[in-house]
């Protein structure tokens, strides 16, 4: 950029009167002065002094709006609290579909549409684990909660967050028109996705890369109702499978899924699809559009009990093996996956750059080099990040690893059940399989738990 | 309780073991909680640009996931030289120096010039019509004083948990500040 010679602009006059206040000053002052203008310029600040103004004139005030007030946080933890209690006990006590689909909605409107899907526990996990590893960030107190209220609830509950409190599950819920099965080994295959999901956002979190569940979340741009195309096209293919297949992010890649699945193993109230006794009519046997109903008998897997012994011995001795393969191809991608974080991509353009195999520069290298920093510091920065990957990966590829064998072992094991039960585990607590149960439509009576 | 059939009151193993799991789970939450809670701060943190470290690319008026950029240009005008000849109002060699748009560096027309006195110019962001796109940052750092700035807007941004601007920036001038100072303004460092 060149400007012309100014005809009636400042620069002139400035120039002119520092030039007669150098004259009548000593040497060493002058000198001094020159180099206070000079880094002056480096930084671009005060080139032209702040004019005396003669006719009164006020400086106007830069605005500063404030951000959403912290009450309205509070406001936010308190309906969720309400929404969780009011769907225990939809769902536990009232059993009623009517009632959660009711509260489903509302919470799809007020933290889908209205909070804009931001904060929510899901992505809490991620605020959780920067919390624990950066000593610099400080987190809300209302972001912990938002992480561990759900979690307390579905201890005692179940998983009625996932019923009726999370905005993604809901959306996903009330466009589900036409539930297809699975095969039952899709949908334990599938249902991994969600442990290396929750695995890589912790990793990425871990080491202050990325926030990927934030940035992949499929329904965010439904609720801002404004985002990048992609967003766009990721959250209405997830609608069109949701169509047939019931809530496909909640069973097969929700990270926080994954917890209250783990820990409404262990609730103390559990949903009964029957209010009394089951008298195996068989007729509740397809209402679960999530493949949460173990039917009476033996599991579907094994085929036979010699089987599933051998199976699960071979299982046992391969445990160690398949845990050092996953940890293995887990240090294998530590390289690729330390590219998420921004020091290391840059450090990376910067060496390209200095050792000339590409010719241009990027924003993101000139701006480090605007900074004046060392090539060896952003080095050795990202030489620090890509050790603390390496073995960040190995705990993750160690972690999905243990994660197929248990779950191998799960289906190695033979259980037999006497009645029509929801998996506790992956019972989403909708209600759907209430009104299928004969005994429900006959009684008046609320159904003890 | 799959196991009890003839007595639901029977406490079988499983209720056992699924009792202290839980107790073991809740005691473990707690924990945890109090332990985060240590590190915690009582307010939201939001997001910020530090405009010490921006190079005012145009990411901010493109990646932001509102349709109209949560990022606004600020005016610090204590730091302002009032020229006539504004490095960030006008195209490099302008025509004249006059409003016309051709002579204009903002995309949008929203920086107002008014005349103070001889030979000082005010000149005011209109915000509603402000994009983000750094182009009259740029131009004011480059040959002015940087007394025009980006911010992130708190009347509008909606405080995602991740920012897409500031995934995009090239800078890292993103950055998450308390909400009781939730600007990074020029030239008022000193005050605070």
């Amino acid at each position: 950029m060149s400007y012309p010679p100014n005809q009636n602009s400042r620069i002139l006059p400035v120039t002119i009167s520092m030039l007669k206040l150098h004259l009548s000053m000593p040497p060493i002052l002058l000198t001094g002065l020159i180099i206070l203008a000079m880094v002056g310029a480096t930084y671009g600040l005060e080139r032209f002094p702040p004019p005396d103004f003669e006719t009164g004139y006020e400086l106007p005030s830069t605005t500063t709006p404030p951000p959403r007030a912290l009450f309205y946080q509070y406001l936010d933890l308190a309906v969720l609290i309400a929404a969780l209690a009011l769907a225990s006990w939809f769902s536990l006590k009232k059993r009623s579909r009517r009632r959660l689909f009711g509260l489903m909605v509302f919470s799809l409107i007020y933290f889908g549409f209205w909070r804009k899907g931001c904060i929510c526990p899901i992505g809490a996990i991620q605020n959780v684990t920067l919390t624990i590893f950066d000593r610099g960030y400080v987190i809300p107190v209302t972001v912990i909660l938002f992480f561990v209220i759900p979690l307390i609830f579905t201890l005692f509950f179940g998983r009625g967050f996932c019923a009726a409190v999370c905005p993604l599950g809901a959306i996903q819920d009330v466009v589900l028109l036409k539930p297809q099965q699975l095969p039952v080994w899709l949908e334990h295959g599938l249902g991994m996705l969600a442990y290396v999901y929750l695995g890589a956002a912790v990793l990425f979190a871990a080491t202050g890369s990325a926030f990927i569940i934030c940035q992949y979340d499929p329904f965010v741009a439904f609720f801002r109702r404004s985002g990048s195309l992609e967003m766009l096209v990721l959250g209405v293919s997830f609608l069109v499978i949701a169509l047939f297949i019931g809530r496909p992010y909640c069973r097969f890649l929700c990270p926080y899924g994954v917890i209250l699945k783990t820990l409404s193993r262990f609730s103390r109230w559990k949903i009964s699809i029957t209010p009394a006794e089951c008298i195996q009519c068989r007729l509740c046997e397809d209402s679960c559009p999530f493949n949460a109903i173990e039917k009476p008998g033996a599991a579907p897997l094994p085929a036979n009990y010699r089987q599933g012994k051998t199976t699960l011995i071979i299982l046992l001795i391969l445990a160690p093996a398949i845990m050092a393969l996953s940890g293995w191809l887990g240090y294998k991608l530590s390289a690729p996956f330390s590219r998420m974080h921004p020091t290391v991509r840059l450090a990376e353009r910067v060496h390209l750059e200095e050792t000339g195999q590409v010719p241009d520069t990027t924003d993101a290298s000139d701006a480090f080099r605007g900074t004046g920093r060392s090539l060896m510091s952003l080095y050795e920065d990202a030489e620090q990040i890509g050790r603390e990957y390496s073995w960040a990966t190995v705990l993750l590829g160690v972690f999905i690893g243990t994660v197929i064998i248990i779950k191998l072992t799960y289906l190695t094991i033979r259980r037999t059940q006497t009645s029509y039960e929801a998996d506790r585990g992956r019972c989403l607590a909708c209600g759907r399989c209430f009104a299928y149960c004969p005994i429900e439509k006959n009684s008046n009576e609320p159904a003890n738990i | 309780m799959e196991k009890s059939d003839d007595k639901n009151t029977a406490v079988t193993r499983r209720d056992v073991l699924r009792d202290s799991v839980r107790g073991a789970c809740l005691l473990g939450a707690g924990v945890f909680g109090g332990l985060l809670a240590r590190k915690s701060a009582g307010e939201q943190m939001v997001w910020q640009i530090d405009p010490y470290k921006c190079i005012s690319c145009g990411h901010c008026a493109t990646y932001c996931v509102l349709q109209e950029s949560a990022v606004k240009c600020v005016h610090s005008y204590a730091m302002c030289g009032y020229c006539d000849l504004c490095t960030g109002f006008f195209e490099p060699e302008p025509i004249a120096l006059t409003t016309g748009a051709e002579n204009q560096l903002c995309p949008t027309g929203a920086i107002i010039r008014t005349f103070v006195e001889d030979p000082y110019f005010e000149f005011t962001i209109d915000e509603p019509l402000c994009i983000g796109c750094g182009k009259c940052v740029k131009g004011c750092n480059a040959f002015g004083n940087g007394s025009l700035f980006l911010q992130v807007r708190h009347d509008r941004c909606l405080n995602c948990n991740e920012c897409s601007i500031a995934q995009a920036c090239p800078s890292q001038a993103f950055r998450r500040v308390p909400a009781h100072q939730p600007y990074i303004l020029k030239g008022q460092e000193n005050n605070e």
